[in-house]
């Protein structure tokens, strides 16, 4: 069984935490994973860069694009990882745009992410379809999970597929954005929470999109398995650097 | 074999949509209604009395005869500048309004490089009375000031992109985010036949008018609907997809795509796709793009503002692979310089990116009796401070 799955029947709610691969400085990739799981993190999503990343709002951009400038590609990535099993056993996930993927070779990909130790991948500007049609028997050869996400606007007919083809957990994304936008949840997002709970779907749920503190993952989490952290973290990264990563995380698990 | 899109969205390999799933309701309803919507009769009526009425069409096809003597062939031109405000652009503006009236949005918004688009959108805006934000890159706002000025006279908001490059490819993406974030009122005008299905498609086929027009005038002209070669400069490519679109399957007739080799294709300052590019994923779109071994996204440079985008539409992707185009890139230099040519000649200043176009003539050479129609897809005049810069004027 999948690292992913395994984690997804603890019962308790848990924290994903992104990072942008490669900030603030190029090495720092093992030290961020060995605290992050040191300071009881459940998943960690490691952000690989990319020139335009639509889906992100500035804070992720811009650490997007410093990684770039400190010489981050998906090959320093994969040699960075080369020795990060058996350091830690925390599930590991690699969030990117489809772009580089295809140019490494989608199957070289995956076979990398095999042989490195990573347990799902979030490309968030694959299609549910394109996946299902072109891609999904690659990614079952080599064990990977692919997640999906659903928005608020995503229809009760599309949510049913993504689900009947996810095989770990679905990303819900609390509101109509892009990532680190949001303050807080409204009474429409809680129905929104509640109307997915009440769909009693296969996978569990994990929320990402405008979580930044106990209060707010304790909101997203009411109905949904889990949430995860990107923007806010990486906040903490620039402004705190790398050695105080229990400091952010411990406060949010209390 | 067509080299129009198929049902799935796709030329050839290129095309799709390759978007987040925050954008698949937009991108869904779009595609789920917009030939539908598009074929209606109270469409059509508008929009062809709104390019009659309000941009001036059809828009000439004129015999140059000095620059035809000049050359030894039959050269046309298209006369996409005389269009209401200066270029192509607006043929798809107001197709779009209009779909966008017609899926209940009320509100509107666009990237733009040189401000062309954006002035095109901020017009149809105004005209309907609809609110416009305008997404342009921090560089290009101020290169581009007159055209910036043109669209806050319009009443739009222009908004800096002041992510990556602060160029066309970064305003694009924030347009994009715009959208992510306003998901149920707003519609994204895409100025070319870029992004993901059904843009291209929808784009091409607002512009299709220019060689809807080409075929009848050229019957009156030469008792032939059909030219040996269509002329068209390509950035994204929209004011080329208008000229092709009714011949794309005619294999009578040649097609010609000019890009811009910048400062030369090896220098490592160009935007000439067909030459530099690999296929790959771009604002929603699979198709040919300049990107690093890495699959980042480069920066295509180009005297034209109109020309300096890093990919091109998956309509001229496919028709470059599958060698239906001939792909021809021009420098900066010997675009001016054939800029400068037709002004003497013909007593035409077109734009930069149409010049590019024209320099084709200096080394490809015609048949004494082809009839080669060129689409003169602007006018200079937002050009002139690089004219005047580049010439000393």
């Amino acid at each position: 069984m999948n690292r992913i799955q395994e984690k997804l029947k603890e019962d308790r709610k848990l924290l994903s935490i992104y990072f942008s691969a490669g900030f603030p400085n190029l090495d720092d990739t093992e030290q961020i994973i060995v605290d992050l799981e040191k300071s009881g993190v459940d998943f960690i999503e490691i952000g690989l860069p990319f020139s335009d990343p639509l889906a992100d709002g500035p804070t992720i951009q811009e650490s997007s694009t410093k990684a770039l400038r400190n010489g981050m590609t998906t090959q320093k990535l994969f040699d960075q990882l080369t020795d990060i099993r058996p350091k830690v056993e925390i599930p590991l996930i690699i969030m990117g745009y489809f772009n580089p993927m295809l140019q490494y070779g989608v199957e070289d990909f995956c076979k990398e992410c095999a042989e490195t130790g990573i347990d799902g991948l979030i490309i968030p500007d694959l299609p549910v379809d394109v996946y299902h049609e072109e891609y999904q028997e690659l990614f079952e050869k080599y064990g990977l999970i692919n997640i999906f996400l659903i928005t608020p606007q995503t229809s009760e007919e599309r949510i049913r597929f993504i689900d009947s083809i996810s095989n770990g957990f679905i990303y819900m994304v609390s509101s109509a954005s892009v990532t680190g936008s949001t303050s807080g949840f409204g009474n429409e997002t809680t129905d929104y929470f509640r109307r997915i709970h009440k769909m009693d779907l296969r996978n569990p749920q994990i929320v990402g999109f405008g979580i930044k503190d106990q209060e707010t993952f304790k909101a997203a989490t009411q109905f949904a398995k889990g949430a995860i952290i990107g923007s806010a973290f990486i906040k903490h990264l620039d402004s705190e650097g790398t050695s105080e990563i229990s400091n952010f995380i411990e406060p949010i698990k209390l | 074999m067509s080299y129009q899109v198929d049902a799935k969205g796709y030329y050839g390999d290129f095309g799709g949509a390759y978007i987040p799933e925050m954008l698949y309701p937009n991108v869904e309803e779009l595609r789920s209604r917009y030939i539908e919507i598009m074929q209606e009769d109270s469409f059509q009526e508008e929009f062809h009395e709104l390019l009659r009425e309000y941009v001036g069409r059809p828009t000439p096809l004129y015999y140059a005869k000095r620059f035809s003597e000049h050359y030894g062939t039959k050269v046309y031109l298209k006369r996409e500048d005389l269009c209401h405000t200066g270029a192509h652009k607006v043929n798809n503006t107001v197709g779009q309004i209009l779909m966008a009236q017609k899926l209940g949005k009320r509100r509107i918004i666009a990237e733009t490089g040189a401000g062309q688009h954006g002035v095109a959108t901020a017009t149809v805006c105004a005209l309907m009375g609809m609110e416009c934000i305008v997404y342009m890159g921090e560089v290009d706002i101020e290169r581009q000031s007159p055209n910036v000025a043109r669209m806050k006279m319009l009443g739009a908001k222009v908004v800096p992109a002041k992510s990556g490059s602060r160029t066309l490819k970064d305003a694009t993406n924030e347009a994009i985010r715009d959208w992510i974030n306003n998901p149920v009122d707003t519609h994204y005008i895409i100025g070319s036949v870029v992004g993901p299905h059904p843009y291209p498609d929808m784009v091409a086929r607002f512009q299709s008018v220019i060689s809807e027009e080409i075929k009848y005038q050229l019957m009156e002209k030469e008792n032939t609907e059909d030219p040996d070669y269509v002329i068209a400069c390509v950035g994204g490519g929209s004011n080329a997809a208008g000229a092709y679109y009714h011949y794309l399957d005619n294999p009578k007739v040649g097609i010609i795509a000019v890009e811009a080799a910048g400062k030369g294709i090896d220098t490592g300052e160009s935007a000439a796709t067909s030459a530099l590019g690999k296929p790959g994923i771009i604002h929603g779109s699979k198709t040919l793009l300049m990107q690093t071994g890495d699959g980042q996204i480069t920066e295509p440079y180009s005297i034209s503002a109109g020309l300096d985008y890093p990919g091109v539409g998956p309509m001229h992707a496919n028709l470059f692979t599958s060698k239906r185009g001939e792909f021809i890139s021009i420098t900066d230099e010997a675009a001016m310089k054939a800029g400068l040519e037709l002004a003497k000649l013909e007593g035409i200043i077109p734009a930069i990116e149409t010049s590019h176009a024209l320099a084709v003539f200096e080394n490809r050479k015609f048949k004494k009796d082809d009839i080669v129609v060129v689409n003169l897809s602007g006018r200079g005049d937002k050009d002139l401070n690089t004219y005047i810069e580049y010439f000393n004027l």
